[in-house]
């Protein structure tokens, strides 16, 4: 294995080393005197009304997600192309440009049934 | 990086040690060092960038800290440690403790591979770039989960509302870096540098006019993935509260911000190395010292001057509404970039080493660019005849 990559985990344990240490610190130097007020859910003030648990959101946040799953894998099929892109020459940019036409397509009609109004 | 562990383990105080855990040892230390760094330009910038609104909104700013107010972070940080950590009880409470710690890791694993310099990186892996676009989206797993966990509606939609725009600002950006990959065929970060050159004209944002938009395309989704102003729906003070972190307080939402003020450099950082030639500086000396500064120097000051432009961008625009901010991405970010990326292939494809025209017609546009930027400017002074206080200092 490349020496390298080993730096990738070592930093993401440091870092959440650091962050327990962080919030460690303040464990101890912070005061604590819960009380009921304070664990109450924040409603600008006012009593919190319904469970957030059962709470529906507009479906629109799905519909993104499922663009962004069909547009963000594709990209991503294009960044090995990109890399050799010099040696692949005007064939591989002919794939590349069928590919992102038929993308072009999709994201057309996508435009067309509405998906993409956000209201 | 790796000649640096190989010299320590040889010859320097880790000698003896086995080869991969003295490495383990040089990795860890230098990237302990690099988290102080960027929480110490957190910190400052979370400073400065008050002070530059205040400017820009004639008035003054944090003032009273240390001389202009200049450790002002460093006491919001030790106040913020002194505070009790609350964990509302309707809070789904292991999830809302966790959520800080990963927007932390997808964060900071950003500066494994962001290079000061030549040579001077934790990590120079070959997929440099593809990997900061993928850890980052950690950080929105990190507010996801803090918007669900807090059991509070304004959270919860500033959760979704994060993700979402996340996601979809993703592939812009993603294919603006791609625009720049065409004509260096490597991802690694200090690959891509070493294709430019110190002169802006060797720059990839005067390569060609497809980088050039690609420089903006990134720059607009970059601010957008960082939960900036203007897009900054997550934690729409007006609207929601604190977004995705009303409910939290003290440390962990310190971390938070940490996170939001520490992206910028990130943004600043990429973009530096992506399209404004990195570290890479005229080698007027032979000093290798002097040289390895000159180098940090440059990239530092590179990255700085487009934090300086997010504050500004945040100084003067105003929130856009969710519907204008999903409009902007998916109607014209997105259709844009894919044929920008498209035309810069077949650029590629024509004039696979850019052409010496094209590289100084597009720096004389830039320049022309500025230079009506700038006079619009004094126009406008002149205009409204307004009082001028260019001193930094109050």
């Amino acid at each position: 294995m490349d020496e390298s990559s080993l730096a990738l985990p070592i930093s993401a344990v440091l870092c959440a080393v650091v962050v327990a240490v962080m919030v460690g610190a303040s464990w101890v130097l912070g005061k604590r005197s819960p009380n009921r007020a304070k664990g109450a859910v924040f409603e600008a003030g006012n009593r919190a009304v319904g469970e957030v648990k059962s709470h529906r959101f507009p479906v629109k946040f799905y519909l993104t997600a499922i663009l962004f799953i069909v547009f963000d894998v594709e990209v991503v099929f294009m960044y090995p192309w990109a890399v050799v892109f010099r040696r692949l020459g005007w064939f591989g940019l002919a794939e590349m440009a069928a590919f992102v036409l038929v993308l072009a397509v999709g994201l057309a009609y996508v435009w067309k049934v509405g998906a993409l109004e956000w209201d | 990086m790796q000649q640096l562990a190989d010299r320590l383990i040889d010859t320097g105080f880790l000698q003896g040690l086995p080869r991969g855990l003295g490495y383990v040892i040089v990795v860890a230390l230098f990237a302990f060092l690099m988290l102080n760094f960027i929480m110490l330009v957190a910190g400052v910038t979370s400073w400065l960038e008050r002070r530059v609104w205040a400017r820009i909104q004639s008035r003054i700013g944090p003032n009273r800290v240390g001389p202009q107010g200049s450790i002002q972070w460093l006491a919001d940080g030790i106040k913020n440690i002194m505070k009790e950590d609350i964990v509302p009880s309707a809070a789904d409470a292991p999830l809302f403790r966790f959520a800080p710690y990963l927007a932390m890791m997808g964060f900071f694993g950003a500066f494994a591979v962001v290079p000061f310099g030549d040579g001077l990186i934790v990590a120079d892996i070959n997929i440099g770039v593809l990997y900061v676009s993928a850890v980052t989206a950690l950080v929105v797993v990190g507010i996801l989960m803090a918007g669900w966990s807090s059991n509070n509606k304004w959270a919860l939609l500033g959760g979704i509302r994060s993700a979402a725009q996340i996601i979809s600002y993703e592939i812009p950006a993603a294919l603006a870096v791609l625009t720049v990959v065409l004509f260096t065929g490597t991802l690694s970060m200090q690959g891509i540098i070493r294709a430019q050159g110190w002169a802006p004209w060797n720059w990839f944002l005067f390569h060609n006019p497809f980088t050039f938009v690609a420089f903006f395309l990134f720059f607009v989704s970059a601010l957008a993935e960082g939960n900036r102003t203007p897009f900054d729906l997550p934690e729409a003070e007006s609207e929601l509260v604190a977004g995705a972190f009303t409910e939290y307080s003290g440390l962990r939402s310190l971390l938070f911000f940490l996170v939001e003020w520490g992206n910028l450099y990130l943004i600043g950082a990429i973009c530096t190395t992506l399209f404004l030639g990195g570290w890479q500086v005229p080698a007027f000396t032979d000093s290798g010292l002097v040289l390895g500064l000159a180098q940090v120097l440059t990239f530092f000051l590179k990255a700085y001057f487009l934090v300086f432009v997010a504050m500004w961008v945040r100084g003067t625009l105003p929130r856009v509404r969710v519907d204008q901010l999903m409009t902007l991405c998916w109607k014209y970010l997105v259709p844009i970039a894919f044929v920008n990326m498209i035309l810069a292939a077949f650029f590629a494809a024509i004039l696979p080493n850019g052409s010496i025209f094209v590289k100084a017609g597009m720096c004389v546009f830039g320049l022309g660019l500025a230079v009506h930027f700038f006079q619009r400017v004094l126009f406008h002074l002149r205009r409204a005849k307004p009082e001028l206080h260019l001193s930094p200092i109050v």
